[in-house]
């Protein structure tokens, strides 16, 4: 790799017996296969949890009125690795539409960066997400899905497609396969390493 | 019959936000992924404390994350929030958030490393 290690002594030790967290965004567009793609490598079952739209959200969601009070509500599915005793990382399954960004500012706070899935047959969907990242400078490297082993267009033309910059990485995965979901998260750690050391 | 493990029918019988006093925001507002752990001191004042109280300190002798104990609960992220952040206030429970850089608000280099070597050694 082209980073270098850095010799600092660790500043991560834990203080007090409890685990570090860390976290990845999974993003995409619905369907697109971002739980299949948690499950595949959590050591839990993917759970549920619920997060609430508040008024904060007022204007940015487009249903009409900017003082209109909504009750929408957002699941989300995430999972759970153990890196050792003392370091935990969790992946956040995300919806990439538009109307779900109010939780996004909360959940990219401190995370790694995000893996953004992509089915070509449905490249649209993943447009604000991509957007969204790229414009809030969270790292973010995109995995083209490739459902039955196929791809419909080649990573070159999602790339273009998608106006992703050169330095940002375009991969090929499988979200129900465990070694390809690894690599896809190797490579965004990577990606996000570089980005720090730059 | 819910789907719990153990059989025993975990949904809540009140509003979620009732368990909050109708609070959106805890004054330590923590972040979904902060791991948390039951304190002694918590352990010892489990008896006197309320039901739901009583189950997340039940819950946190061994480390979850705010969104684990959401899921675990059935309660919104946003309940679960205040209730951890009161209780961590309180010393019942004890935290741990990502250590992030100086600037910015992404992990530093030191633990990202520790995160390429936990994942490659899977």
């Amino acid at each position: 790799m082209a980073f270098r290690r850095s010799e600092a002594p660790a500043a991560t030790d834990t203080t007090n017996g409890v685990p570090i967290p860390v976290k990845i965004v999974i993003a995409g567009g619905f369907a697109v296969g971002k739980t299949t793609f948690v499950g595949s490598i959590s050591e839990i079952t993917p759970l549920t949890t619920e997060a609430a739209m508040t008024q904060v959200a007022a204007g940015i969601d487009d249903t009409g009125e900017a003082t209109t009070k909504t009750s929408t509500t957002v699941a989300m599915d995430f999972g759970r690795i153990s890196l050792g005793d003392d370091l935990i990382l969790y992946l956040f399954g995300t919806p990439g539409q538009d109307r779900f960004r109010f939780m996004w500012d909360d959940l990219v706070r401190g995370a790694i960066g995000a893996v953004v899935l992509v089915d070509t047959s449905r490249l649209e969907d993943c447009f604000s997400a991509v957007d969204y990242f790229e414009s809030n400078g969270v790292p973010f490297v995109v995995a083209v899905n490739a459902f039955h082993g196929r791809l419909h267009h080649s990573l070159d033309a999602v790339r273009s497609a998608l106006s992703i910059p050169e330095d940002v990485p375009v991969i090929r995965t499988d979200a129900r396969d465990r070694a390809a979901t690894k690599l896809a998260l190797l490579e965004l750690v990577q990606h996000a390493l570089l980005r720090a050391s730059s | 019959m819910s789907d719990d493990f153990d059989g025993v029918d975990r949904t809540l019988r009140v509003r979620p936000y009732a368990l909050t006093g109708g609070r959106t925001r805890s004054a330590n507002d923590l972040p979904i992924e902060t791991i948390v752990k039951a304190t002694l001191r918590g352990l010892s004042m489990a008896s006197q404390l309320t039901l739901e109280r009583k189950r997340i300190l039940t819950m946190c002798t061994v480390p979850l994350s705010i969104a684990e104990v959401s899921a675990y609960m059935h309660i919104p992220l946003g309940v679960a929030r205040v209730l951890v952040g009161d209780m961590s206030a309180e010393d019942l429970l004890e935290t741990n958030q990502t250590p992030v850089a100086r600037f910015g608000d992404r992990p530093d280099i030191k633990l990202l490393e520790r995160v390429l070597d936990g994942l490659q050694a899977l």
